[in-house]
């Protein structure tokens, strides 16, 4: 179907090949999870991140690290009261790529159907 | 399940994370009803205790001193009746969503429902103070579209951190406080119409499209 409508946007898309850009950074639920609740909010805590996603500790902390070191999420440390409360948000490369990736994700779906 | 499907499905978690870390979807429908109901028995109340000549008089109060008929209106039986009124709303709508909260497993204080709560309350506290300042200065006719409007606004102002379809109760109730505006004297009927009808229909659809299974 998508070949038929050639003139315009979609099809010239159609002649690349997607898959070059799935991030493979974002190639798990976890991260896509992180992601996208980032996404939406200026700034989610630990412990926000971890009831959306449901998750232990351990696993999100690893996905988060992984994020961070790809430069796609930025951490803030702060307080309340006593308690440590680490805020996590998105980097503007963070939010490029994942708007790339859902793009790739989109194309590939129009692809296939 | 195939390529596509498969990802369909990851692009539909994406975007249900996206929805459920920014917005409250708890809100039942039932609570809508409920606060619906306890409008319209507080309408009833209401009507007893007024009818459109004691509204003339009321309004004639502001010129003629001697034509107050309840006496403060701060201290009247109608503002008594409008606290019950709300108290009960506010109490049966929470308690819905409290159960709702508790199925789709969102906290019922998290951080989208403090995102809610407040944006919810800056118009709805205004609409307060400005409505208070009315009731002061005698103009009675504004008040029933005055708590429509403002408390329209307020619903407006909430619907992007909540259901996206409050957003039409928002304007229904805006629409109908303006209009209001029009029908001195009646206000009683639109006030009974928008926080009474406008919710119960509201939530008999929020019902049916969410919580129906």
């Amino acid at each position: 179907m998508e070949y038929l409508c050639g003139g315009n946007m979609n099809g010239v898309n159609v002649m690349k090949n997607p898959i070059e850009n799935l991030n493979k950074t974002f190639d798990s639920r976890i991260r896509l999870g992180i992601m996208s609740a980032l996404m939406v909010n200026e700034s989610v805590n630990f412990n926000q991140l971890k009831e959306l996603i449901q998750v232990t500790d351990g696993n999100l902390a690893s996905h988060i690290k992984a994020l961070e070191d790809n430069g796609y999420i930025k951490i803030q440390k702060g307080f309340i009261g006593k308690k440590t409360n680490t805020l996590y948000s998105v980097t503007k490369a963070g939010e490029k790529a994942f708007q790339t990736h859902l793009d790739a994700l989109e194309k590939m779906i129009k692809n296939i159907k | 399940m195939n390529e596509a499907q498969k990802l369909s499905n990851e692009l539909q978690d994406i975007k249900q994370m996206m929805e459920r870390s920014s917005r409250f979807i708890s809100l039942s429908g039932l609570s809508g009803i409920a606060a619906g109901i306890c409008a319209l028995a507080g309408a009833w109340f209401a009507n007893s205790l007024i009818n459109k000549q004691t509204v003339l008089d009321l309004r004639a109060s502001a010129t003629l001193p001697d034509a107050i008929v309840h006496g403060d209106f701060l201290n009247s039986r109608l503002l008594q009746v409008a606290f019950v009124t709300f108290v009960a709303a506010f109490l049966f709508a929470f308690i819905f969503t409290y159960r709702r909260s508790k199925k789709t497993n969102v906290p019922i204080w998290g951080a989208t429902a403090k995102r809610l709560m407040i944006n919810v309350s800056i118009p709805m506290i205004t609409g307060c103070i400005f409505l208070l300042a009315l009731i002061k200065a005698g103009a009675y006719d504004f008040v029933a579209p005055g708590c429509l409007i403002f408390y329209g606004l307020g619903v407006l102002n909430a619907s992007k951190y909540t259901l996206p379809e409050t957003r039409y109760l928002g304007c229904c109730e805006i629409f109908l406080g303006l209009v209001s505006l029009y029908f001195k004297g009646d206000g009683l009927y639109f006030w009974a119409a928008g926080f009474g009808v406008l919710h119960i229909v509201y939530g008999i659809f929020m019902w049916w499209k969410y919580e129906r299974s």
